[in-house]
């Protein structure tokens, strides 16, 4: 199981793409921009998913694209592009972190993921260590993008992106059941919507999505 | 009968390098008119203008030194040079062995090197403003080419061009994940070098946008034709190394004949006519940037170039 494998090798380049639009989410700074590469990754990660069920002949992991497509390429996409609209936030995402600051921690993030997969999977198969690596920078990515964004939408894109990342640690490894990437599906269809109603509401009685706004009632920085 | 062979390859490298050039400047000009639901010029028209102008004598400014003299001689030979390196239809050129990145980045930087001084030497603020910007952007496109360069270096084990094309060629090294990321740095450089949409806009003289045409406001008659020709040739050089590096197969063997050599030629003009009308599309799609947006730009490449290459470090020092 070394390089020079097609399935393999097209796994493995499917997840540094993953990995590159979660720079590409972190560099951009007019928010639709943001969300059209949140719904790229999301149709990327589809890829991979059914790429992985195709080599390992699991059938569920079918699913698993197909849900992924349809809720994060799709409807989460569109349905943050309404939000936008609404509250007409066309102007930029705020970063709390300058962009290139930002970036520079990002790459520090994805070296710090390889460091420590690496020696703690020792005696695995190099590409399964890699991919795993590649997917903890994703989740590492998504949690900065949390982090150095005020902006609520892009927080909950942050999230969700984050989220990415464990299915594509999940869908690199073979045998897992149904079950479990049902209930994380799930898990992020709610996810969206509560933070959709939140975002409503916070519009509503801020008419910002500025999480800048709540600092004053939580007795903070008055 | 070799080195001949060798002799004939370089000899037959150059001379389609040098008519095509300025072909392929007129073919994406072409491409991005009539995307634009324009007529366009004919492909030709480079050449035609490069003609008339080099029937021209220059006219230069008063105070003007021996610098804005020499240097369109010095750009078209450094890009000349680095053009005659980088291979098109077959490897192992007579220029083979010192076909090094390093080398060609070294080249393209004299070439930077020569225009910014070209700009600053007559004193207009035009010029200046445009070798500040120019050599601004290069403080980050530099480096990003270095570490691609470096990353091909720790996957190949040189940074001989003609070796590193011809073992990616055997497909040995399968697809990585850092190749890609090289890619992208490598794509982004390449759009910053030869001032493209986003970074620059080729086709104007609006001086709050223009970086490349301000350096050259001042040029005239031959002096004009050798930039035109030399941004010419450092298109075509470009494109040739994506081509080479990332889809290197139809390429003719060392020391093949001339029937591998026309379908190695037939598959180069194809990938360049492919390169050449994703980059007209791709420049009718995006807008330009604006001017403080490029070191942003062109530092997300030097960061993709410096996460394959720590990727790589890591993995080959891990594994």
């Amino acid at each position: 199981m070394s390089f020079g494998q097609l399935p393999y090798d097209l796994a493995h380049l499917l997840g540094g793409a993953v990995l590159l639009l979660s720079f590409v989410l972190l560099y951009q700074r007019r928010i639709a921009a943001v969300i059209n590469a949140f719904a790229t990754q999301g149709a990327l990660l589809a890829l991979a998913a059914a790429w992985q069920g195709y080599v390992q002949g699991a059938a569920g992991l079918y699913v698993t694209a197909a849900i992924a497509f349809g809720a994060k390429a799709v409807l989460i996409p569109f349905a943050l592009h309404r939000l936008v609209r609404r509250f007409n936030l066309q102007r930029g995402v705020d970063p709390a972190l300058g962009i290139g600051v930002s970036m520079i921690a990002g790459v520090a993030l994805a070296g710090f993921a390889m460091l420590v997969v690496l020696p703690a999977t020792a005696g695995q198969r190099a590409l399964a260590r890699e991919d795993l690596a590649l997917a903890l920078s994703v989740v590492l990515l998504g949690g900065l993008m949390m982090i150095t964004r005020r902006n609520l939408i892009s927080q909950v894109i942050g999230l969700l992106s984050l989220e990415n990342g464990l299915i594509l640690a999940a869908v690199g490894v073979a045998g897992m059941p149904l079950v479990m990437e049902l209930s994380t599906a799930a898990l992020v269809l709610m996810l969206a919507v509560i933070a959709g109603v939140f975002a409503l509401q916070m519009g509503e009685s801020f008419q910002s999505l500025d999480t800048e706004s709540l600092d004053t009632h939580r007795g903070e920085g008055e | 009968m070799s080195i001949f062979t060798a002799l004939v390859t370089q000899l037959l490298h150059l001379a389609l390098i040098l008519a095509l050039a300025p072909v392929l400047t007129g073919c994406v000009r072409w491409l991005k008119a009539r995307l634009m639901g324009r007529r366009g010029p004919h492909p030709l028209q480079p050449w035609r203008d490069l003609l008339k102008l080099l029937k021209k004598r220059p006219v230069l400014a008063e105070n003007a030194s021996a610098i804005s003299r020499a240097a369109p001689y010095v750009a078209v030979g450094a890009a000349l040079l680095a053009a005659a390196l980088v291979p098109s239809f077959a490897r192992g050129m007579l220029l083979a062995p010192f076909a090094d990145l390093l080398l060609i980045a070294g080249l393209l930087a004299l070439r930077r090197f020569a225009m910014a001084l070209a700009g600053m030497d007559v004193g207009t603020s035009f010029g200046g403003l445009g070798a500040t910007r120019e050599m601004a952007f290069a403080a980050l496109a530099e480096p990003a080419f270095v570490l691609a360069a470096l990353i091909f270096a720790i996957l190949a084990g040189t940074t001989n061009l003609d070796v590193i094309i011809g073992i990616f060629q055997e497909g040995a090294l399968g697809l990585r994940v850092s190749l890609g990321f090289a890619a992208v740095a490598l794509l982004a450089v390449a759009v910053a070098e030869n001032a493209r949409i986003p970074v620059d806009n080729p086709a104007t003289h609006l001086e709050l946008t223009m970086v490349h045409e301000a350096m050259i406001l001042e040029a005239s008659g031959r002096h004009l034709a050798l930039w035109d020709f030399q941004a010419s040739l450092r298109l075509t050089l470009w494109l040739a190394l994506l081509a080479a590096v990332f889809l290197p197969f139809g390429m003719a063997a060392p020391g093949a004949g001339p029937i591998a050599w026309i379908t190695g030629l037939l598959v180069f003009i194809a990938k360049m006519a492919a390169l050449a009308f994703t980059l007209a599309v791709f420049e009718s799609a995006i807008a330009k940037m604006r001017v403080f947006r490029v070191p942003e730009f062109l530092g997300a490449a030097l960061l993709l170039g410096l996460l394959g290459a720590v990727f790589l470090f890591v993995s080959t020092g891990l594994s």
